[in-house]
C-alpha cells in the first residue's frame, strides 16, 4: 500500500461546476467545513460552455408563472419527469436567478433595468399556448457568467479548493459513504478525503458518443464510481441530442439562436419544423427537433446531399418569418452582434461561416444526460424504488437524476437544475454535518484504487486507449443514438464487450511516470466510458417503447400502460441488472384531481405530446 | 497535407528528459480546418502517449489550452491549421514554471487573480421586493468586454513586464478587477483602486499591447488596463468609460 494523505472535512464536494460551487457555498455558509475537489481548475468546468440562458418565470417582459414552467418541464420530459421535482425546480428558479444577480452575475438588462429574457425551446405561456420569454441571459455566454460568478463567491468565502485532484473511488463503510479517494494529478500522490457528506457534481458523459458538444473531460467518472460500488443509476436510456451542433465539430450552437427568431431549413430551403411542430415550430423540445433533422436527412433533404441542415439567423430571414407570424418585433445585425456574440465567433473561427451573411451548417450532437445518480429533492442519493437514502452521499447537477428532466430536458433547465439542486444539496449537507460525526473508514481505503492505477500504468499490450475510445464512441453514435432498435443496441453491446476485453487484457500505455500522467488518466476515463456506455445500451434495450429522447424504431409508440416508470440499473458481480419498479411522481396531477378539475382540463395528466 | 510539429518537452521525473528539449513529430492527412488541439491529440493518441498538455472543452471557452504556438500565445483548440502553416512549433506559455511538457504551474497566476478581489462587493440590503438590483443597459455595457475573460493566462504570459517581474499582477488580473470596478453595483472601488495602485499593480504595465493581441476572446486588454489607470488618477471609476457597443473582430 502506498502512502496517502488523509484530509478530514465536514463535506467534500467533487466537481467545481455550477452545482458543486453552489453546494459548496451553501454548505459552508451553513457552517460546514468544505473542500471542493476537482480534476480541472474550477473555471475550466463545463458549466462555462452553457450558452443561451437560465429559465425562470420572472415575468420581466411578459406574464409568466412558475406553474407554466413546471408544466413545460413535465411535458418536455414526456411525462417521465417527477412532478414534485419539476415544481421545486420552477418555483426555486425565480429566487435562484435573483440570487445570482445579487452575487454579481452580469445579466443583460431590459430598458427598465431588469434581467432580460428570451424565448427558448419548449418554454411556453399558459400551458403550451405560445412561446414565452423565460430564459434569463448574459449574451450567449450565460453559463460562463454563472461559473465565473460562483467561483468568485467561493473565493470571497475562502472555500478550500483542491484543483486538479482526480477522484477515483468512493470510500464506503457498509452502506454509508465516508468520503472519497483522489489522485493528485501534478504529483501522482494519493489523498483520502474523509467526510460526513460527499457530494458528486461531476457532470455528464457526452464523450460516450463520437459527435458531442461535451468537453473531453466529460467521461462520467462520477456516475461510474457509485455504479462500481453497487449503487444504481437511474434512467440511463435517456440521453439528449441537441439539434444544433456545428457540422463537423459537434460544438454547440445555442437554442437561443432560434429563441431570437432563427429558423431551421432543409436542403430545399424549406422551414421543415412547420410540419413537425405546427404551433411552436423551431422551438419545439430538443428531442422532437433532433428527430425531425434526422428524418429530413434520411429523406435526402440535407443541404447539398450532405448530412446537415441549415440554421438561419440572418436578419432578413428572421424578420420575414416574424412578419409572417404577425409579430411586431424586428432584429438587425447590431442586435445579433450583441446577443449572439459567441455564435458569431464560433462559426467564423471554426467553419468560416459568418451567420450575419449565410446560414450555419448544423446537425444533432450528443449533449446531456437526463439519467444519473438517483437523488431525492435535497440531493441525497437514493438506492431503490422506496427512495432509501444512502447516508453521507449526495449528488447534484448533470450527474444526478432528481428527476426534474424526465425523458428529455428543456433548454435552460440544466442551469436551473445546477443552481436549485446545488443550493438545496448544500443546505441539506450543512444540516446533516451539524448533527453527525465522521463515520469510521478503513485505513487502507485508497488501496483498491492504487492497485487499479498501478495495473493500468504497467499495461504492456497493443491497444491504445485512443483507438478503443474512438471505436466505443462510433458504435454508440451509430447504434445507440437519436434512433435505436434492438438490433443496433445488441450490436453496440457486442462491440462494447469486445472493447472491454481488449481494455482489460491488451491495453497499451506509454507513460509510466507519476506526475501529470494524462496517458493513464485517459485510460481510467475510458474505463468509466465503457461502464456508462454499457449501462446506457442495456437500459435502452430494456425499455420497449419510445419516450422523449429514447426513440426506438421497433417500438415507435409511447406506452404509458407499461413504461411510465423509472429504470434503475445496478451492477451485481459482473452483470448489470435492471429494475423497473420506481414510480414517477404525479403530485401536480394528483393535486388537480383532488381539486376536482375535469379530466380534459387537467394539465399534468400524461397526454400525447404535441407542439 | 503533411504537417511537421516541433514541441518543447520536459519531464523532471525522467533523467533523460529533465532538461527541456525539442521533439519532432510528423502527421499525415491533415485537413486545413483541423485545429491544433486535434493534432496534438493525434500525436498523443496515435504516436506518443507521454506528450502532456491540458485541455477540456475544445471550443475556446474553458481556457485550459493556452500555448505558445509559432511564437504567439493561442488557445490550441481555437487555432486552425490553415492559419499556422505546415510547420508548427509548440511551447508552454512563458513566465510560469513548467511542470511537464506544455503544462505550467498556474498557481502564481491565480494568486494574482485572487489579490484584486475578483468578486462583487455590495453589502447593502437587496431590493425590498426581493427581486434583482436594477442596472441600465448602458451601465451594463461599460464593463461588458472584461466579463469575457476565461482566465486562460494567454495575456499575462505574453506580457514582457510580467516576464521581467512575476510579482506584477498581470493583465488578466487587471481585467478581472476592471470587470468589478466599472460595475455600478460594486461598492469596493476604494479598496480595489488601492490594490491596483500598489507597486506590483497597473503601473508596471508599459502599454506594449501584447496582451490585447494574445487574447483569444478579443478583449481590449490594454484599453481596460488604461481605463483602470485613469480611474486611479481620477480617484474614481466614474465617467472614465462612456457606454459603447461595437462589433468584435
Amino acid at each position: 500500500m502506498l502512502d496517502s494523505k488523509l484530509h478530514e472535512y465536514d463535506a467534500v464536494i467533487v466537481g467545481a461546476g455550477g452545482a458543486g460551487l453552489m453546494a459548496a457555498l451553501y454548505a459552508s455558509t451553513g457552517g460546514a467545513r468544505v473542500a471542493v475537489v476537482s480534476k480541472l481548475y474550477p473555471t475550466r468546468s463545463h458549466t462555462g460552455a452553457a450558452l443561451g440562458g437560465i429559465g425562470a418565470a420572472l415575468g420581466n417582459l411578459e406574464e409568466d408563472d412558475p406553474l407554466w414552467h413546471a408544466y413545460d418541464t413535465v411535458k418536455g420530459g414526456d411525462y417521465l419527469t417527477d412532478q414534485n421535482a419539476a415544481q421545486v425546480l420552477a418555483e426555486n428558479a425565480v429566487d435562484a436567478v435573483v440570487e445570482l444577480e445579487h452575487m454579481g452575475l452580469p445579466f443583460d438588462r431590459t430598458s427598465a433595468g431588469r434581467i432580460s429574457q428570451r424565448r427558448f425551446g419548449g418554454h411556453t405561456r399558459n400551458f403550451g399556448e405560445s412561446p414565452v420569454r423565460r430564459a434569463c441571459h448574459s449574451a450567449d455566454r450565460t453559463g460562463h457568467m454563472i461559473l465565473q460568478t460562483l467561483y468568485q463567491q467561493c473565493i470571497k468565502q475562502e472555500v478550500a479548493f483542491f484543483d486538479e485532484f482526480y477522484v477515483v473511488d468512493l470510500v464506503m463503510n457498509g452502506e454509508t459513504v465516508g468520503g472519497c479517494v483522489a489522485l493528485e494529478l501534478g504529483s501522482g500522490d494519493w489523498h483520502i478525503f474523509h467526510a460526513k457528506a460527499t457530494l458528486f457534481a461531476t457532470g455528464g458523459w457526452g464523450r460516450v458518443w463520437s459527435f458531442t458538444s461535451n468537453a473531453h473531460s466529460l467521461t462520467g467518472d462520477g456516475a461510474a464510481l457509485p455504479l462500481r460500488r453497487g449503487l444504481p443509476l437511474q434512467d440511463m436510456e435517456f440521453y439528449q441530442f441537441h439539434p444544433t451542433g456545428l457540422y463537423g465539430l459537434g460544438v454547440l450552437l445555442t437554442e437561443g439562436i432560434r429563441g431570437e427568431g432563427g429558423v431551421l431549413l432543409n436542403g430545399q430551403g424549406e422551414r421543415f419544423m412547420e410540419r413537425y411542430a405546427p404551433t411552436i415550430k423551431d422551438l419545439a423540445s430538443r428531442d422532437v427537433v433532433s428527430r425531425a433533422i434526422y428524418l429530413e436527412l434520411r429523406d435526402g433533404k440535407g443541404v447539398r446531399g450532405r448530412d446537415y441542415v441549415h440554421l438561419d439567423v440572418r436578419p432578413s430571414t428572421v424578420n420575414r418569418h416574424l412578419a409572417e407570424a404577425g409579430e411586431e418585433r424586428r432584429i438587425d445585425e447590431a442586435y445579433i452582434i450583441q446577443n449572439l456574440a459567441e455564435t458569431l465567433d464560433t462559426c467564423r473561427t471554426y467553419v468560416g461561416v459568418d451567420p450575419l451573411k449565410e446560414p450555419m451548417p448544423v446537425r444533432p450532437t450528443a449533449h446531456y444526460a437526463m439519467g444519473g445518480i438517483p437523488t431525492n429533492l435535497c440531493a441525497e442519493v437514493t438506492r431503490d424504488a422506496a427512495h432509501t437514502v444512502v447516508p453521507g452521499f449526495f449528488a447534484a447537477g448533470e450527474v444526478a437524476c432528481v428527476s426534474c428532466h424526465g425523458a428529455n430536458r428543456l433548454g435552460t433547465n440544466s442551469l436551473v437544475d445546477l443552481i436549485v439542486f446545488g443550493r438545496l444539496g448544500g443546505k441539506r449537507i450543512a444540516e446533516v454535518c451539524a448533527g453527525s460525526d465522521l463515520p469510521p473508514i478503513a485505513k487502507d481505503a485508497a488501496a483498491e484504487a492504487q492497485a487499479a492505477f498501478a495495473q493500468l500504468r504497467a499495461s504492456q499490450g497493443n491497444s491504445r486507449p485512443g483507438e478503443l475510445r474512438q471505436r466505443l464512441q462510433e458504435t454508440m453514435m451509430q447504434n445507440v443514438g437519436v434512433f435505436r432498435t434492438a438490433e443496433t443496441m445488441q450490436q453496440a453491446l457486442d462491440e462494447l464487450a469486445e472493447l472491454r476485453d481488449r481494455y482489460e487484457k491488451d491495453l497499451h500505455i506509454d507513460d509510466r511516470g507519476q506526475r501529470f500522467n494524462s496517458d493513464v488518466m485517459e485510460a481510467w476515463e475510458l474505463g468509466c466510458l465503457l461502464d456508462l456506455a454499457e449501462a446506457t445500451a442495456r437500459s435502452a434495450l430494456a425499455r420497449r417503447e419510445s419516450r422523449g429522447a429514447h426513440s426506438r424504431e421497433d417500438f415507435p409508440e409511447r406506452d404509458d400502460q407499461n413504461w411510465l416508470v423509472h429504470s434503475l440499473i445496478s451492477r451485481d458481480g459482473d452483470q448489470l441488472t435492471l429494475r423497473h419498479d420506481k414510480a414517477v411522481d404525479f403530485s401536480l396531477w394528483e393535486e388537480e384531481k383532488a381539486r376536482g378539475i375535469a379530466e380534459d382540463e387537467q394539465h399534468f395528466k400524461p397526454r400525447p405530446r404535441v407542439y | 497535407m503533411d504537417i511537421r510539429f516541433r514541441i518543447r518537452r520536459y519531464n523532471p521525473e525522467d533523467e533523460a528528459k529533465a532538461r527541456p528539449y525539442w521533439q519532432e513529430y510528423e502527421l499525415k492527412e491533415v485537413q486545413p480546418t483541423d485545429r491544433v488541439l486535434e493534432l496534438l491529440h493525434r500525436i498523443k493518441w496515435e504516436q506518443d502517449g507521454t506528450l502532456t498538455f491540458r485541455r477540456s472543452c475544445s471550443a475556446g471557452i474553458c481556457g485550459s489550452d493556452a500555448m505558445r504556438i509559432n511564437g504567439v500565445n493561442r488557445l490550441a483548440c481555437k487555432l486552425l491549421i490553415r492559419d499556422v502553416g505546415s510547420s508548427v512549433q509548440v511551447e508552454p506559455i512563458l513566465g510560469l514554471p513548467v511542470l511537464k511538457d506544455l503544462v505550467v504551474d498556474m498557481e502564481p497566476f491565480f494568486a494574482h487573480y485572487r489579490r484584486v478581489m475578483p468578486y462583487l462587493v455590495n453589502e447593502e440590503a437587496v431590493p425590498e421586493d426581493g427581486r434583482e438590483r436594477l442596472q441600465t443597459p448602458a451601465a451594463r455595457s461599460v464593463y461588458d468586454d472584461s466579463t469575457n475573460c476565461i482566465l486562460c493566462a494567454a495575456c499575462t504570459t505574453a506580457c514582457p513586464s510580467f516576464w521581467a517581474n512575476g510579482e506584477y499582477y498581470g493583465p488578466a488580473a487587471i481585467v478581472q478587477a476592471h470587470r468589478f470596478l466599472f460595475d455600478d453595483r460594486d461598492r469596493a472601488e476604494e479598496e480595489r483602486l488601492a490594490v491596483l495602485g500598489e507597486g506590483d499593480g497597473v503601473w508596471r504595465c508599459r502599454t506594449v499591447f501584447n496582451c490585447t493581441s494574445a487574447c483569444p476572446r478579443n478583449i481590449e486588454v490594454t484599453r481596460a488596463i488604461g481605463e483602470v489607470k485613469m480611474a486611479i488618477r481620477k480617484g474614481s471609476p466614474e465617467g472614465v468609460i462612456r457606454p459603447f457597443s461595437h462589433e468584435k473582430h
